[in-house]
Order: C-alpha cells, then structure tokens, then sequence
C-alpha cells in the first residue's frame, strides 16, 4: 500500500516536473539566444579592438592600398550606375509630388538632402557588401577551412595583422569616398531628371541645394558611411574567419552559409544603425 | 641519452565528448627524426599542432627543455615558436599567391631582410626543391609532388631549428613518396634541424628516422628505433605494422625487414643445416647522383633496382627487402656460391637490357656539360641455417664489386 501510494506521488512530481520544463522552454531558448547574442557580440568587440590595433604595424601600407583598390575602386562602377538611377527617380518623383504644391523649386534640396543624409550612406553601405563583403567573407572563410590561417600563425604571421586589419582600415576609408561619389552622381541623376527630362528650371534646382544644404548634412552622412564601414568590415571579416566554429555546417557549407550570414546580418545592422545615428544626430 | 627537447607529459585533449589524447606522455629529442605512426584519425596531427601551439592540451603539459611551455613569458614563447615550422597535410599554401610568393611570404612578414636578400634564399630554395619551372605558377596549377614542395620550401625558408611534417607524403606515388623522404632526411643533415614526422610510409620512413613513437588507442605505447620497435610485442604490431607492411609489400613486391626476418627464423626452424646465398646490392654515388638528376630520377633507378631485383629472384623462391636508403638485399634458399653467382651473372644481363636502357631514358636527364654517373653494386655470401644471416650480410657486403653503371650525359649517349 505504502508502495504504490510512493510511486503515485512520484508519478504527480515527474507530471509537475515536465510541466515547468515544458512550461519554461520558450523562456530557455530566449535565454539561449540572448547568452548566444551576447557571446558574439563581445567576441566581434574584442575582434574589432584586435584588428585596429594592428592598423598602424609596420608592412601594413601596401596591404591597405590593395585593399582599397578591391573595396573601393572596384566597386565604383556599380556604385555610379545605381545612384544615377536613384537620383533620377528621385528627382522624378519628388517633381511629381511638389509640383502639386508648386513647390518644384525645392525638388533640388529634397533630392540633394535625401540623398546625402540617407540614401547616399545606406545604399553605398549596402552595395558594398553584396559586392566586396560577401567576397572578404567567403575569401576569408576559405582561408580558415584550407588551414591557411593555422598556417599564417604557424609562420608567426598575426592573422589579424595580415588579413582582417587592411580590409578594415580599406573600409573606414573607402567607404566615405563612395558615398561621395554616389551623392554627386545622385544630385546629378536628380538634375538630368528633373531638369532636362521633366523641365525644371536648372537654376531652381541647383539654388535650393545651395541654400538648403548644410555642412553639417554633409558631415552627418560620412559620420554614417564611416559607422557603416566598421559594421560591414566587421561582420564580413568575422563571419569568414569563424567559419569553421560554425555548429549549423561544415567545409565549403560552411563558407557559405558564413557569407548569407556575413551579407544578411551586415544589411540588416546597416539599418538598425542607420536609425540608432540619425537619432543620435538629429 | 641527453634531455629531450620538447616532452609531453600525461597530455589529454578532449574535443567535446571525444578524447583524442589520454595521458600521452613523449620525448623528442634534439636534431634526431622522430617518426609518430599511428591508425588515421588516432589524434597525430592533434600531437603535432600541440607542439606548435595551434591547439592547447586539456590536462597535462608540453615542456620545451625541460621548461612548461604554458609558463614560459609571451616574448620567449614567440622566440620559441619562431624557431618551429610546421608542413601542413594538405600543404596550406596560399593558392592566390605565386609558389614565389607562397615560399617569400614568412621572410617578408617576418624580418627585415632586403628585397635582394629574400630573392636570393628563395631562388635557393626553389632550386634545391626543383621548382625552378615553376616558380610564378600558382599552386592550383601544380602537381600534388610539386605542391608538396612548395610546402616543403616554405617550410625550411626560414632555417628553422625543429620541423613538423603532417604526414607528407600523403596521397603521392610510390616514387614520389621516396623522394619527398629522401628530401626531408637530405635537409635534415644538412640543416641539422629536429624533425617531428607523422606518417603511414611503413616501411620507408624508418630508414630516415632515429626514434618511432607509436600511437595507439590514445596513447604513446612505445618510444623507441627502428630496430627495437620490431622486436615490440604488443596489439599496435598486428593491427596497425602489419596491414601497412602487407600494403606495401603488395605495391612492392618487396618484403619489409620484419618480415624478412621472421620469414628467415622459420626457415631456419624448418630445416637444419642447409645452405643458402646472400647478394647484397647498393646503388653507389647516390648523393653526388642527386643534385644532378633530382630526387625523383633518384628515387626511381632505386625503385627500379628493387623490382627488378624482386622480378627475378621472386620467382626461383629468393625473398628480397631493402635494407637502407640504397640498399636491397636477397636471400636465396638452398642455393650455395657457386649456384648464388650463376643467379647473379643471369640478374646482370637481364637487367642491363631490360631495366638499364628503361632507366637511362627516363632518369638520365642532367644539364647541358654535365654527366652523371650511378654505379650498381653486388656482392654474394654463402650461409648456412646455424650461422648469423647478420655476419653473411656483412660478408656478401665486403665482396661488393661494380656489375652495372648508368652514366648520364647531356645528350644521354653514352653508358
């Protein structure tokens, strides 16, 4: 008797038992989540800190031109074609839209201003990745999984010093000069547009970006183009080199998948940051 | 013996679940070739990355002589490391770089040499690994062997006092396989650098290596030569020297000391008193050989020696086995002096028409001016089941005299 009524309690604790835990669960895997975040974001702070430290090291010159080249000039081209195509739809619509109010004259300041202070540092940021962060990532995760890495360590050669910190540096200065450019090339998107297709008067166009557009919303949108430079750089550089700690893949897959996650996560912070600026700013 | 260089001591290492590493306790010791065997997958490379510090041991410690590594200050540890190269199994090599530029890159980062200066150790590295075509080729463009090199070059570019190869012939041909040990045992000497070897090549590697270390079931279970490791009676012999003797004895049609000796033993149990006839063979000149032809051409005339050797003696019953570097030996049962020299003079004759001119065509290919010359050498003994197969080897040894030479000149005229 004494038995059975000792397996029936025992029965009621388990049922209870699995109860909480099943109860619990979604709180465990936010929890997991949370320590999984956390864990890489202090990871990719101390990679970061680790890279800008090895910036200024001897023999790191030639290697941040070439990666200027890379990042930056070959990534011009790309860059004019889509801010001459945003311009002018800019200057397109923004026409369509005042001219309602007959206020075409400051089609020139919206067009400039949206593109300086938003389209301009987000759209480089987000062209640069699909084009050179996608290949830092999937260069660089490569090198780890082929043990190309392990070997630049077995010769005593900083891999931080020789990879990840020449891309960084080539970032923080490529990325304000193309923004730059997409800028210009915009406003003059915006003018073709707006001017010579739709007919505006050109003096309209270029006096209202005169008078409406501050150094200070010049300034603003490097100060974003470089925050976006240091994300992208980042995330591309620490996606490839951790590939192979990767738990989801393994080998090429895991290359891969580092660099969907290196684009997707480097777009995704682009935007978040984008806000968390702008709001710092304004 | 003196204090080893650099010793394990009751080293694990776990990865997750799994232990690689239980208690391994080693020593290697200065300027000597230290051969790891082992099953694959028994955790060598694991060894060799902790001696270079890609990886580092759960319990236990590594000590460089004499001192723990993990307690020695970060500046001396990177003086320490600096002095330690490590091959690679699958060679690492930088496949957006030139083999130049691959086998350039340590002294580039890593010193102040002049741009001249760098140019010229690299040309010379290049040239003693006979890379000299293809020195602006990039690795995807390159051989296994040749890539093999490549690794090898960079691996010894910055003189380094000790040297871990992964498992370097991994994935060559026979000949090739030869070559890449000849080359390391060649570097060694004339370097003088500690070499830490993983490898599969039983028997070969033994005859460049001073010390085996076996791996088995997680743990060192013998330290020891060559010689003393035939004589272990343990598990590891039957499972892992075996299969790799019996692997190679298929390729080769030679058969491996051990079993050279165990086959003699039982013969001797089986019969009293019977002869038999002992021929020595050595390639001579090897060394002056190899600068002038390349390790590959080197390695095959040996290759080629063994199975011809093995092709004639195999079928009258005569069990062969390279005993060294250059040197086979034969041993024909029943088979007294006279019987041993008449075999010899029939060998020499087949193999001056039918190996001889194979081998000058395809080994004979030396520089514009220059000549070459590889002397085959042999020498017979008689033997009788009671007395030393030992001092009969010496014997024959003593009575070597010239049976064939293959010379090689520019034009590849003349023999």
């Amino acid at each position: 008797m004494a038995q059975a009524l000792d397996a029936n309690n025992n029965m009621k604790a388990t049922r209870k038992d699995t109860g909480l835990r099943l109860m619990s669960r979604p709180f465990a895997k936010v929890g997991r989540l949370v320590i999984f975040g956390v864990n890489h974001l202090g990871a990719a702070a101390i990679f970061l800190f680790l890279a800008l430290s090895q910036i200024f090291r001897r023999k790191q010159f030639a290697k941040i031109i070439e990666q200027i080249y890379f990042i930056g000039a070959r990534s011009i081209s790309i860059i004019i074609l889509v801010s001459l195509f945003t311009g002018m739809v800019l200057g397109l619509q923004a026409h369509h839209a005042l001219v309602q109010f007959g206020a075409e004259g400051a089609v020139g300041s919206l067009v400039s201003l949206s593109l300086i202070m938003e389209l301009g540092p987000v759209l480089t940021a987000i062209m640069i990745t699909a084009r050179a962060g996608s290949a830092i990532a999937a260069e660089i995760g490569i090198l780890r999984i082929s043990e190309q890495i392990d070997a630049l360590s077995t010769m005593r050669i900083n891999p931080m010093r020789y990879l990840i910190s020449p891309r960084i540096a080539a970032a923080i200065v490529s990325f304000p000069i193309l923004t730059a450019v997409f800028d210009l090339v915009g406003i003059f998107g915006g003018y073709v547009s707006a001017v010579l297709l739709v007919g505006l008067n050109s003096g309209a166009y270029w006096h209202s970006i005169q008078v409406y557009v501050t150094s200070g919303d010049i300034f603003d949108g490097f100060v974003k183009a470089v925050v976006f430079a240091v994300i992208v750089a980042t995330v591309c550089c620490y996606q490839g080199y951790f590939a192979h700690m990767r738990r989801d893949s393994h080998g090429a897959q895991s290359v891969g998948l580092a660099t969907t996650s290196a684009v997707v996560l480097s777009c995704v912070l682009i935007l978040v940051s984008d806000y968390v600026v702008t709001s710092l700013l304004i | 013996m003196d204090a080893p260089l650099i010793e394990f001591r009751n080293v694990t290492k776990r990865f997750g679940s799994n232990t690689v590493l239980d208690r391994v306790n080693l020593q290697i010791y200065e300027g000597q070739v230290t051969t790891i065997i082992g099953l694959s997958g028994s955790g060598k490379s694991v060894m060799l990355k902790h001696i270079i510090g890609l990886l580092q041991p759960d319990e236990g410690e590594i000590l460089f002589r004499g001192r723990p590594i993990a307690k020695i200050g970060r500046a001396r540890k990177a003086v320490l490391f600096s002095q330690i190269s490590y091959m690679f199994q699958g060679n690492a090599l930088f496949d957006s770089m030139s083999v130049y530029d691959n086998i350039a890159l340590p002294l580039r980062e890593t010193t102040r040499l002049s741009k001249s200066e760098i140019d010229r150790r690299v040309m010379a590295r290049i040239e003693q690994t006979e890379l000299t075509e293809a020195v602006w080729r990039f690795p995807s463009e390159l051989s296994g062997g040749m890539q093999k090199r490549v690794a090898l070059a960079r691996a010894l570019i910055t003189d380094p006092k000790i040297v871990l190869f992964d498992e370097p012939t991994t994935g060559q041909d026979p000949v090739r396989k030869n070559a890449i040990l000849s080359m390391i045992a060649q570097y060694q000497r004339k370097l003088n650098f500690t070499a830490v070897l993983v490898s599969h090549e039983i028997p070969d590697v033994y005859f460049i290596s001073n010390r085996i270390l076996a791996l088995y079931d997680r743990q060192i279970v013998f330290q020891g030569t060559p010689e003393e490791l035939e004589n272990f009676d343990h598990p590891f012999m039957d499972e892992v020297i075996n299969s790799l003797e019996a692997l190679q004895k298929e390729l080769t049609g030679l058969y491996s000391q051990r079993q050279f000796k165990m086959l003699n033993h039982a013969r001797m149990k089986r019969q009293s008193a019977e002869v038999y006839g002992v021929i020595v063979f050595s390639l001579q000149e090897m060394n002056t050989l190899i600068p002038k032809i390349g390790h590959d051409a080197a390695q095959e005339a040996l290759r080629n020696l063994g199975l011809a050797i093995n092709r004639h003696f195999g079928i009258i019953g005569g069990m062969s086995t390279r005993r060294n570097t250059n040197e086979f030996i034969t041993m024909l049962p029943h088979a007294d002096l006279a019987e041993t020299e008449s075999l010899l003079r029939e060998f020499v004759k087949d193999f001056e028409t039918q190996t001889l001119d194979a081998l000058k065509d395809r080994t004979c290919r030396v520089a514009a001016g220059d000549a070459a010359d590889l002397a085959v050498l042999a020498g017979i003994a008689e033997g009788r089941n009671f007395s030393d197969v030992n001092e009969t080897i010496v014997q024959a040894k003593m009575k070597q005299h010239e049976i064939a030479r293959l010379r090689c000149a520019a034009s590849g005229e003349n023999r």
